[in-house]
C-alpha cells in the first residue's frame, strides 16, 4: 500500500499524474515538468516534500550524538541555524545525505524519504542514553524561485525575507527553513498536515505554481545538487561525491563514523564529482559510460536541461580528468564537456 | 482521455500508423504514449533509405524523463523523416498525429497494416495500463 501525504488530494484535484516513490504516491508532474521548472527558475513554484523523514533528536546528549552520527559539525549551529552533511558508515561510504536544524531544545534532522528505514536503524544501532530520538508526523512543502519568499511572507504573514540562508524561524507549530533543492531562493516549511493543506491552497491562490518530482530533479541537477542512490551511495566516498565540502575535520579529535576510512584518502582522492555539458544532440542517463583522456567515468544523473536547453549530468570521473570527453549513448560516442557545476543558479547559467 | 484516431492503426508499444493516399505509411507515437513520456526533448531517427522490419526498433524518443525505443510497425524502407523534430521534439507533444509524425515508409506489404491493432484494440491496451 502506497503511502499518502496530506496534501494528496489537492495533488489529485490540480491534475498531477501520481506515481509510486519510495513508498508514497507523489506527483511527478501536473501537466508539463518543463513549464514546472520555468515556473520556479521565474517566478515561484511549490513542492510537496512530506514524503521526506523528518527526525528530533534531544536530551543532554543529543550534540554529542549527532556529532558522531553527521560527519558536518553541529556544534558550529546556533539556534535556528541548519546544515547540510552526511551520514557516514565505518567504511565512509554515504548512508545518506541530510539537513540537520538547531531548535531551541535540541535538532531536527531531515532525511531522505527513501532511506527512511536504514537510517531510523542506524539511529537506533547508535543510540545513547542521554540522547532521544522520534519520527516527526509533520507535513512539508517547498515554495521556491525568485518570488517564492515574498509571496510566502505574505501568505504566512512573517517576515520570512528576514531568515538568513541556511537558517530558520520557528512560527508557532511550524519550522520555515531558508533552504531548498533547487537553486533558487525560497524556503521550506515543515508544518502539521492539516495547516499544510490551508498553507498550500492560499499559496496557489497567490499564484504559486504546483511543481512535481519530475521538475525537482531537473531543477536540483542544474543547481549541481546531488540525489542520494544516485550521486552519493554506501559504496562511494563523499570525498568523490563533491560533498567533500560538508566534511568537518576540525577539531580533530571528534571521531565522526566514517573519519577513520576516509581521512586517508583527504586531499588525494582518486575520483571526483563533477558535471558534464553534451555538446551533441541527445540526453545524458544515470550508467553511461564517460571516456577521457585521463581514464573512464560514469554518468551518476543525466537530464535535459530547461534551462539551458541541452542535455548536462553529473559524473563520476578520475580527478584529473577535465575539457572533452566522450560519452557512450547507447553504442554512439557523444561529444561532451566536463565542467564545474552547478550549471544554474538563481536563475543565471553559469557555465558555457 | 487519450485521443485515438480511427484512421490509424496501432502496435501496443504505442506507435501509430497510418496508410496514405499515396501508399507510403506515416507512422510516429500516440497520444497516449506523448501524454506518459511527458515533455518530448530529442528525437533520434532512422535515416532515408534505412530498411526498417516490423516490430524492429528504428529510433528513440527521450523525454525529460526517460528514453523509449520507437518501433516500425511495418516492414519496408524509410522514404522521408520528419526532420523538423529535431529542433522542435515538442511537436511530438503538441501534435503527435500531424506535424509530431516520425517517419513515413514504403511498405514492402500493405497488406501487413491488418494484422497492427485497430483503435478499439488499442484503446483497451492504453485502458488496462491505466487501471
Amino acid at each position: 500500500m502506497t503511502r499518502q501525504t496530506p496534501l494528496h488530494a489537492e495533488h489529485v484535484a490540480a491534475g498531477g499524474k501520481m506515481v509510486d516513490f519510495a513508498g508514497w504516491s507523489m506527483p511527478v508532474n501536473y501537466g508539463s515538468q518543463i513549464e514546472e521548472h520555468q515556473a520556479v527558475r521565474g517566478g515561484a513554484g511549490m513542492f510537496d516534500v512530506s514524503h521526506m523523514t523528518i527526525i528530533d533528536v534531544d536530551g543532554a546528549g543529543a550534540e554529542a550524538y549527532l556529532r558522531r552520527l553527521v560527519a558536518n559539525d553541529v556544534a558550529k549551529l546556533k539556534v535556528n541555524g541548519a546544515l547540510y552533511g552526511a551520514l557516514l558508515n565505518e567504511r565512509g561510504g554515504v548512508l545518506d545525505d541530510l539537513i540537520v536544524y538547531r531548535l531551541e531544545n535540541g535538532y531536527r534532522c531531515v532525511v531522505n524519504a527513501s532511506t527512511r528505514d536504514k537510517v531510523l536503524g542506524w539511529f537506533a544501532r547508535h543510540a545513547a542514553p542521554d540522547a532521544q530520538f522520534a519520527e516527526q508526523d509533520l507535513a512539508m512543502i517547498a515554495v521556491q524561485g525568485p518570488d517564492a519568499v515574498a509571496i510566502a511572507s505574505e501568505v504566512m504573514g512573517e517576515a520570512l525575507a528576514e531568515i538568513k540562508p541556511f537558517a530558520a524561524l520557528a512560527a508557532g507549530d511550524a519550522l520555515i527553513g531558508r533552504t531548498g533543492y533547487t537553486g533558487e531562493d525560497g524556503v521550506e516549511v515543515m508544518l502539521p498536515g492539516d495547516t499544510a493543506v490551508t498553507l498550500w491552497r492560499r499559496l496557489a491562490a497567490a499564484g504559486v505554481a504546483p511543481a512535481g518530482l519530475g521538475a525537482r530533479d531537473t531543477l536540483r541537477l542544474e543547481a549541481g545538487l546531488n540525489l542520494y542512490g544516485q550521486d552519493l551511495d554506501e559504496d562511494t566516498s563523499p570525498l568523490a561525491s563533491n560533498i567533500g565540502w560538508t566534511i568537518a575535520w576540525e577539531p580533530v579529535d571528534r571521531d565522526f563514523i566514517g573519519r577513520a576510512a576516509i581521512e586517508p584518502a583527504r586531499g588525494q582522492n582518486e575520483e571526483k564529482l563533477t558535471g558534464l555539458l553534451l555538446q551533441d544532440k541527445g540526453v545524458l542517463r544515470h550508467g553511461q559510460v564517460v571516456t577521457t583522456p585521463f581514464g573512464n567515468g560514469i554518468i551518476t544523473s543525466g537530464t535535459f536541461s530547461p534551462t539551458m536547453g541541452s542535455s548536462i549530468a553529473l559524473a563520476r570521473v578520475p580527478r584529473a580528468a577535465k575539457g572533452d570527453c566522450q560519452v557512450d549513448i547507447r553504442g554512439k560516442l557523444k561529444e561532451a564537456r566536463i565542467v564545474k557545476p552547478p550549471f544554474v543558479r538563481n536563475g543565471k547559467i553559469l557555465v558555457e | 482521455m487519450s485521443e485515438t484516431p480511427s484512421e490509424c492503426r496501432y502496435l501496443a508499444t504505442h506507435e501509430w500508423a497510418r496508410l496514405e493516399e499515396d501508399g507510403t505509411v506515416t507512422i510516429g507515437i500516440t497520444d497516449h504514449a506523448q501524454n506518459a513520456l511527458g515533455d518530448v526533448v530529442y528525437v533520434e531517427l532512422p535515416e532515408e533509405g534505412q530498411q526498417v522490419g516490423s516490430g524492429e526498433e528504428a529510433g528513440v524518443v527521450e523525454s525529460v524523463k526517460a528514453a523509449s525505443d520507437i518501433y516500425a510497425p511495418v516492414t519496408g524502407a524509410v522514404v522521408a523523416i520528419n526532420a523538423a523534430l529535431e529542433d522542435e521534439p515538442e511537436k511530438v507533444n503538441q501534435d503527435p498525429y500531424g506535424e509530431g509524425w516520425f517517419f513515413k515508409v514504403e511498405p514492402a506489404d500493405p497488406g501487413e497494416l491488418e494484422d497492427l491493432l485497430d483503435a478499439d484494440a488499442y484503446q483497451e491496451v492504453c485502458d488496462a495500463e491505466e487501471h
